[in-house]
């Protein structure tokens, strides 16, 4: 099916009781055959999104579709045309490997012998062969991860959701599993939507990330667009001694870098290219008796981009939202 | 025919998660006995009470334990749905094309096997014990229908239930709650006309009595049928009603979400 786009959310609002609002007024499109992140804090309105998309919970107002289809008056059919990765898990765990798959198929309308191809062909690419006739309960967090998405790939959706993929994983679990999204995606005209709360994660996964806070997209573009738009290079000094003002007196002529803010022995600054800036700096710090101990310069991470929209940090929205009642 | 195949799927879902658990198949297994050994030995001599029509006390009571079994066994249905709610194991069904009413299909008729099974014991035991069923196995094979449908009643309350409280703390006080008045308000073990006159009256409205005066008349030498088929239908009309609450309560718990 040729559509302009695979995924539209258009305004979405959703308020839970106790007048928690989850979405007010969510809007993004991604294209088909493209890896879209959502990314923001928990609690931001990413998982909520995802629900509404798939069809498990309907939202207040706006609207939404997937494939081309609505997901409030067609959800039968959208049903069909997706895979679904929950956050947490959906594996049943009294059950083998095989036999989720089996059931998985089964309701999707793959029976006898094309199941049962389709299943072990799975089990094989995800690295459950072995472990295929246990039962689950006995699964490690990443087997149970890696049969999540293997039972959603199961009937080949055209799209795809991943909700937090990674999130409870071990570091270097989470490592394979992005080696195994990033496959996906480059399976044939296949559309993967992925939400996370790490910005390494979208900034390596996707092509495009829509940054959300507090149930809207503050921000959406490419990774390198999003960093972009903080307009050139973080250049980072540690200062070796005490400086007394003498810091902002040294920098006061500089044309080339802005944004300067110094906190005790650190100094922050931007530049458009920070290689060029560097030496002027040491220069001038130089000249007004200001002694480095190290300098670094940085292109700006997703976190600066964050920082930009919301006026906070990630870490800081993180704990922010810990402390808010759920 | 999908709701026919899905419902299949799910019903044997749940049949190999049982299997899985021998020592729960074995208790479900002895359960009916002990209620028919023990309320048999601790009721024996009621049937020496004047007006009480009945040559033996587990003859009686059999029946009643039979439908007491299937309730039972159903009304805890709704506790393995809870535990597919916490574990993401719905929420995934529900975002598939699998159809609402086989996900609660299923649960039932998983209840139903095994209520078939212990039925059959209870039977045999009554039988070896000295009981007859006159009403041969015809009277058995109605007995076991309306038994079917009540345990399907309260399978179908109480998955709808699991899907609106999510709790299994809730579900389990509100199962306790229901049981055991209703078991004690019907004639399950003493007949209607030796019991206190209210009690009697409030049974004539007791789902649980009409599958045990149905199933008992069945099974004796001169079956009212009138009488079974009418608590049949009562029977019947509840369960489609408490079905499709069940199938509706999805709803809730998709909104709550």
């Amino acid at each position: 099916m040729e559509v302009e786009h695979a995924i539209e959310a258009e305004g979405l609002v959703k308020t839970y009781p106790k007048d928690v609002t989850a979405l007010d007024g969510l809007s993004f499109a991604v294209s088909p055959g493209s890896v879209f992140a959502l990314l923001g804090p928990d609690g931001a309105g990413k998982s909520t999104a995802v629900k509404i998309l798939t069809t498990l919970t309907t939202s207040d107002a706006g609207r939404a579709t997937v494939a081309g289809v609505d997901v409030l008056t067609r959800p039968d059919s959208v049903r069909r045309t997706i895979g679904v990765v929950a956050q947490g898990s959906g594996v049943d765990i009294q059950a083998t490997g095989r036999e989720n798959l089996r059931l998985q198929g089964q309701i999707h309308g793959i029976r006898g012998r094309a199941i049962e191809a389709r299943a072990a062909e799975l089990l094989e690419r995800f690295g459950l062969a072995e472990a295929a006739d246990r039962v689950a309960r006995g699964y490690s967090g990443g087997m149970q991860r890696r049969l999540d998405i293997a039972m959603a790939l199961v009937h080949d959706p055209a799209v795809l959701f991943l909700d937090e993929p990674t999130t409870g994983l071990d570091p270097e679990v989470r490592a394979a599993m992005w080696s195994e999204i990033g496959g996906l995606a480059r399976e044939r005209g296949k559309t993967v939507l992925l939400t996370t709360h790490y910005l390494e994660e979208a900034d390596q996964l996707a092509e495009r990330v829509a940054i959300v806070d507090r149930g809207t997209v503050v921000a959406e573009g490419t990774p390198e667009e999003l960093k972009r738009e903080l307009r050139g290079d973080a250049i980072h000094v540690d200062l070796a001694g005490d400086h007394n003002g003498a810091v902002s007196r040294a920098l006061a002529g500089l044309a080339l870098i802005r944004d300067v803010a110094v906190d005790g022995r650190v100094l922050r600054a931007r530049a458009d290219d920070g290689a060029r800036a560097v030496p002027l700096v040491l220069q001038a710090l130089e000249s007004h008796g200001v002694s480095v101990a190290s300098v670094r310069v940085a292109r700006p991470s997703l976190d600066d981009v964050y920082l930009k929209y919301t006026g906070r940090t990630f870490d800081a929205a993180e704990a922010e939202q810990a402390e808010a009642p759920r | 025919m999908t709701l026919i195949r899905h419902t299949l799927y799910m019903t044997l879902r749940h049949l190999r998660e049982l299997w899985r658990q021998p020592w729960f198949v074995a208790v479900t297994l002895v359960q009916p006995v002990i209620w028919l050994l023990l309320f048999g030995a601790l009721f024996k001599r009621v049937i020496e009470i004047p007006g009480f029509h009945s040559h033996s006390y587990i003859a009686f009571l059999a029946p009643g334990v039979v439908v007491m079994t299937a309730m039972f066994n159903a009304a805890w249905s709704g506790m393995a749905l809870i535990d597919d709610l916490n574990r993401g194991v719905t929420a995934r069904f529900l975002v598939s094309p699998v159809r609402r009413e086989a996900l609660i299909a299923g649960r039932i008729l998983k209840e139903g096997v095994v209520v078939v099974i212990q039925s059959l014991i209870i039977v045999a035991l009554a039988l070896i014990d000295g009981a007859s069923f006159p009403g041969g196995v015809g009277g058995v094979a109605v007995l076991f229908a309306v038994s079917a449908l009540l345990g399907s009643t309260f399978g179908a309350l109480s998955n709808g239930f699991a899907l609106i409280m999510r709790q299994e703390e809730a579900l389990i006080g509100a199962t306790q709650f229901i049981l055991l008045p209703l078991t004690f308000l019907s004639t399950t073990f003493l007949a209607a006309n030796i019991m206190p006159r209210w009690i009697a009256h409030v049974a004539d409205f007791n789902p649980v009595n009409w599958a045990v005066v149905a199933g008992r008349t069945a099974t004796s030498a001169n079956p009212d049928w009138g009488l079974a088929a009418s608590r049949a239908a009562f029977l019947a009309a509840l369960l489609a009603l408490c079905l499709a609450f069940a199938t509706n309560a999805f709803r809730s718990y998709q909104r709550s979400v």
